[in-house]
Parts: C-alpha cells; sequence; structure tokens
C-alpha cells in the first residue's frame, strides 16, 4: 500500500517535472496537472494510510476511524486546482489563438510585438 | 470580537458581488471606491483594538483553536490591513478614470475588490492551510486583472505568471502536507508550539526551505523572480499599482511570519540563506532596472531589489532589523503604487511608458513632476522622506550585527536606484518630448484630472508624513517586531481564544 502510493506520487511528479520543462504550453499545462494530483495523493497520504476506515468518529464507540481533516484539505485542493487549470487553459487559449503557436514566448515568436521599447 | 476580524474581509466581499451586479454602469466603479472607503474604516477600528488590547484572535465557526480556522491580528497583520486599505482606496479612486467602460463591463472592479479581500485574507488568517485558500482567491483574481483587455503582450506576461506561480502553490500545499504528518496540526500558533518538539528536525529544514521557495516565488526574490517583469508592465495602470503595492508584499508577509514563528529551530541556516537571497535580490533587481527603457519596467525590477531590503530585515533577525524590515514593507507598498499611479498619468499624457518616445513633461506638467519626485527620491532612500529612515535603520541594523558587507550593498543598490531614477527622470521629464507634443495635465477633463492626481497626491503626502514624523511610526514598528521576536503573546491569545 505505503509503497503504491508512493510510487503513484514518485511516477507523477517525474511526469509533471518532465513536460514542464518543455517550451510549448499544453505540455506545460499537463505537467501541472500531474504535478497537482502528486501533490494532492500526497496531502492525502500525510494523514496515514488507512484501510476500510471511515473518516468520521463511530457512535458505537468503536475507535478505529481515520484522520479526517487530510480529506477535507484534499477536496479543497483538488476544487483549486481544478479551477487554478481552467483559468491557465483559458489563458493558454488565449496565447495560441493570438499567436499562432503554443511556444512558451510568444513575444520571442514573433518580433513584430517588439513595441515596449527593448532595444 | 470576531467582527472587528472579519469586517476587512466580508467587505470588500460584499463589494466585488455588488459591483459585479453593476459592472455595466458607471456605478461599479463608485462601489469599489466605497467598499474601499469603508474597507480602511473597519481595518483602523481593528488597528485601534489591536493597539488597545494587544493580540486578537477569533475562531471562524466556533470550533476553539487548534480545530477550527483562526483569524488572528498583530500588529504586523493590522498595520499590512490598514495599507491595504488606503492603497485600495488610492487605485480605485484612480480606477474611476484609468479603467476604460469595456474592461468594467468585463467586472473589473468585481475582480479588484476579490483581490483586496484575498490580500486582506492572508494578512489575517492564522491557519497555514487556511493562507493557502487566500492565496488562490488572490491568485485567480489577479489572473483575471492582468489578462484582461486580452493583448498580446498581456497573454505573455500572463501565462508565465501563472505557471510559475501554480508551481509555487504545488511547492507549498507539499510543505504543508509534510508539516501535517509530522505535527498533525495546521494552525501557525500550535505550530509553533509543536514543530520544536518534532523529533526529525532536518525534516523540519527542508520543510522551511519549500516553504521558502513557495514563499519567495510569490515576494519574487532572487533567483524566482522572473515572472515578475514579464507581467507587471503589461495590464492596466491601476492594475499594476495595486499588483506592485501588494501582491509581492503578501509573500514578504508570509516569509515574515513563518520564519519569525514556527520556523526559528535552525536560524543560523535558514536565516544565513535568506540573507544571500536578499543581497542577490538587492544587487540583481537593481540592476535588471538600470538596463531596461520603459518607464514600468523599471520600477517592476525595482520591486524586486526593494524585496530585497525586507528580507535584509527579516534575515537578521534582531530586534532592530526586523523593526526596519516592517518599517520598510509599509513605506514599500505606499511609494511603489504611487510610482505605478504616476507612470499612468505620464503614460496618459505624453502618449507612451517607452522612455524613448515621451518627454517634455517637466516644462509642461510640473506638478507630475514633483509628484514623480516625491516617490522616487523616497525610494531611494533621500532623506527627510520614509524610504530614508527605512533605508537607516536596516543599515543600522546591518552594521551593529556585524554584517559590513551587507551595509555596504544595501547603500551601493540605493545609490543604483538614484541612478535609475534619473534615467526616468532625464528621459521622460527634461528631455522634449521627440515628436513635439506639448503633454499638458490640461488636456484631461477635470473630472479624470482629478480622479487621476488625487490618490497620487494623497500617497505622496503619506509619504512625507512617514518622513518628517518617523517616531511614533518606528515606535508602532519597534512593538510589532517586538510582538514578532517574542511570540508567546501571540500563542496565547489564539490557543487560549474562545469564539
Amino acid at each position: 500500500m505505503e509503497f503504491l502510493v508512493a510510487s503513484a506520487v514518485g511516477v507523477l511528479t517525474a511526469g509533471g517535472v518532465y513536460l514542464l520543462l518543455r517550451l510549448r504550453t499544453f505540455p506545460v499545462i499537463l505537467g501541472l496537472a500531474l504535478l497537482s494530483y502528486a501533490v494532492n495523493v500526497f496531502l492525502f497520504a500525510s494523514g496515514r494510510l488507512a484501510i476500510d476506515m471511515s473518516p468520521i468518529l463511530s457512535k458505537y464507540g468503536d475507535a478505529s476511524y481515520t484522520d479526517p481533516l487530510p480529506q477535507a484539505l484534499v477536496l479543497t485542493a483538488i476544487v483549486i486546482s481544478f479551477g487554478m487549470t481552467a483559468v491557465l487553459v483559458m489563458i493558454a487559449l488565449g496565447a495560441f489563438l493570438e499567436a499562432d503557436s503554443d511556444t512558451i514566448d510568444i513575444a520571442d515568436a514573433d518580433a513584430a510585438s517588439g513595441k515596449d521599447g527593448e532595444s | 470580537m470576531s467582527w472587528v476580524l472579519s469586517l476587512p474581509l466580508l467587505i470588500p466581499f460584499g463589494a466585488a458581488v455588488l459591483a459585479f451586479l453593476l459592472k455595466d454602469r458607471p456605478s461599479g466603479a463608485w462601489v469599489s471606491v466605497l467598499g474601499s472607503g469603508a474597507m480602511l474604516i473597519a481595518s483602523i477600528v481593528l488597528m485601534v483594538n489591536v493597539l488597545a488590547e494587544g493580540v486578537i484572535a477569533g475562531q471562524m465557526g466556533g470550533w476553539p483553536a487548534p480545530f477550527g480556522i483562526t483569524l488572528v491580528s498583530d500588529l504586523l497583520s493590522a498595520v499590512m490591513v490598514v495599507i491595504t486599505a488606503i492603497t485600495a482606496l488610492a487605485v480605485s479612486i484612480y480606477a474611476l478614470a484609468d479603467v476604460r467602460p469595456r474592461i468594467a463591463g468585463l467586472g473589473y472592479h468585481a475582480l479588484f475588490q476579490v483581490l483586496i479581500a484575498g490580500v486582506a485574507g492572508a494578512f489575517l488568517t492564522g491557519d497555514l492551510f487556511n493562507l493557502y485558500v487566500w492565496f488562490e482567491v488572490m491568485l485567480i483574481a489577479s489572473f483575471g486583472l492582468l489578462v484582461m483587455g486580452g493583448s498580446r503582450e498581456q497573454i505573455d506576461g500572463g501565462v508565465k505568471y501563472v505557471a510559475l506561480n501554480l508551481i509555487s502553490t504545488i511547492l507549498f500545499l507539499t510543505g504543508i502536507g509534510i508539516l501535517y504528518g509530522m505535527t498533525g496540526t495546521l494552525n501557525m500558533a500550535d505550530l509553533a508550539v509543536t514543530v520544536p518538539e518534532v523529533e526529525n528536525q532536518a525534516m523540519v529544514t527542508v520543510v522551511a526551505m519549500m516553504f521558502m521557495v513557495a514563499f519567495g516565488v510569490k515576494a519574487a526574490v532572487f533567483p524566482l523572480f522572473f515572472w515578475l517583469p514579464a507581467a507587471y508592465h503589461t495590464p492596466a495602470f491601476s492594475t499594476s499599482a495595486v499588483f506592485a503595492g501588494l501582491l509581492t508584499k503578501v509573500g514578504v508577509y508570509a516569509l515574515i511570519r513563518m520564519f519569525t514563528l514556527v520556523f526559528v529551530g535552525d536560524i543560523s541556516f535558514t536565516h544565513e540563506v535568506l540573507l544571500w537571497v536578499a543581497c542577490f535580490t538587492m544587487v540583481t533587481g537593481v540592476l535588471g532596472a538600470a538596463a531596461q527603457n520603459d518607464f514600468r519596467k523599471i520600477l517592476s525590477f525595482h520591486i524586486v531589489s526593494q524585496i530585497g531590503y525586507m528580507i535584509l530585515g527579516l534575515a537578521l533577525m534582531t530586534p532592530l532589523a526586523i523593526l526596519g524590515a516592517v518599517f520598510y514593507l509599509v513605506h514599500h507598498i505606499i511609494v511603489k503604487a504611487n510610482l505605478f499611479l504616476v507612470a499612468g498619468v505620464a503614460s496618459r499624457i505624453a502618449g507612451d511608458t517607452a522612455l524613448k518616445k515621451i518627454g517634455g513633461l517637466y516644462a509642461f506638467a510640473p506638478l507630475l513632476a514633483v509628484l514623480f519626485l516625491i516617490p522616487a527620491f523616497s525610494l531611494a532612500g533621500f532623506p527627510p522622506l520614509s524610504g530614508f529612515w527605512a533605508k537607516f535603520l536596516l543599515v543600522r541594523a546591518a552594521l551593529e550585527d556585524g554584517h559590513g558587507f551587507v551595509a555596504f550593498v544595501a547603500l551601493a543598490v540605493g545609490a543604483l536606484t538614484i541612478f535609475s531614477m534619473t534615467k526616468i527622470w532625464a528621459e521622460a521629464f527634461w528631455t522634449p518630448h521627440p515628436e513635439g507634443k506639448e503633454p499638458r495635465l490640461s488636456q484631461l477633463d477635470a473630472a479624470t484630472r482629478w480622479s487621476l492626481l488625487l490618490p497620487i497626491a494623497g500617497l505622496a503626502v503619506l509619504t512625507c508624513i512617514v518622513g518628517l514624523f518617523p517616531e511614533p511610526f518606528v515606535q508602532f514598528a519597534e512593538r510589532a517586531a517586538g510582538q514578532l521576536l517574542e511570540p508567546t503573546e501571540y500563542i496565547e491569545t489564539v490557543l487560549g481564544a474562545r469564539p
């Protein structure tokens, strides 16, 4: 179990970092999404891994329950990172439509936009 | 007690909703101004309360301290909220004339208020995960403001800004995860108690470094600042003024909070790293500024360089140095926001922000020239303006602590700041306009002129007041620094607070 979760986090992070280092917006977005998945799984595991236990205290005095807080945190983090990815997709789409290419540096790709006084 | 703490957050959120409903009408902008005004009053009430009673804490939702979400305000938080409200008021008045109806129709004023709420929330929260949420509130709003209008440059800057800030967020979350795994709490006051008891102190230092990098990206320190000059010169002037004034300072605030309250176990390592970071930030920022030829780009690089001074204060960690950092933080927000506002007026009447394309402002708009000189000299550290005292305190702290080299760097960077400010002065104000234009303030109609110049003049007066009567402000910063270095009051208030 621990090995599985740990390697999942590792693989997601490795893939995320690799994609992040591309100079095109599409892989960068995918990389950021993978990284945020990795963090979500990691955050979930920070409350210790427990199998078959509910995250609420049982009414009948059964003491076996798992830490509910990380689950609440992860839920928040998932929602926020989803929203962030959506925003990033919109901005990247704008950049793609503006420059007809999805390279990160659209100003460099087209010298015509160098109107900001750089000499 | 909770109301005093939560009103500075609720008011901007309320104003945001109203401004969104009225976004197609001119009254939307006035809602933003009124909201900022109300927030200023609420934040002054908060400040008065904190001054009278010491640290104030409240639990949202009624759960006692380490379980519920804590809002807490010591003197540093209170002064940051007040200065946020002042900046918001100045910029929202400026935005009346600066933001075009098309941009306002996209919801500019609503997003602006959400941004202010996010900033104030980050200053007031006492919970690490809640801090993350406020960061995200702030960032989503700032993304919107940054690309609003959708010009090519804006989108180019926006992509970098978003991507790098998301990476910092991911690091921040990872740090939160590890910290929770080790201590079982995310309440900052509770962390201050439990972190020193953790067996694996090496891991604590690792987490400290993760937070340093995560907040470092937000604060734009060397070598993590590249998103800032790529993005800050592109949006509307009122947007870049509020970004320049507040956003990076939230990162600095978070660094100060975490590295005086929680991560104080291994000062010889963490604060040594901060010291080097501070020096490199000061130097690279000011050198970057010297190489630029655009009004706003020069100012953007100056933000980076000035952040270095604040980090320097934190890194030295003596009472005088923390005092200096707090003083610098407040002074810098006023001055830097003001300079961006001046850049907006200059570009409005002279036609551009590229220094080669403008000129003649001194001859035809002497009032603007004076209003530029005050914050510019203050930034460079001329007596008797606020920047002089800020730099004086930090340099003295460095010398007293035996860091002569650091003090020398700080002074040299001050001199280079003057150099790039004189560059703006010479190109934009002294040389005649290359196209023979006569950039007069009277080109603007009276209402526009008032709403553009009033906030600039107000902030300039504030700089002068802080500069001419530094005594009460220094005493205040001394008390704030005392609370930061002796956090027992903070911890006891939070953990003992009942809803």
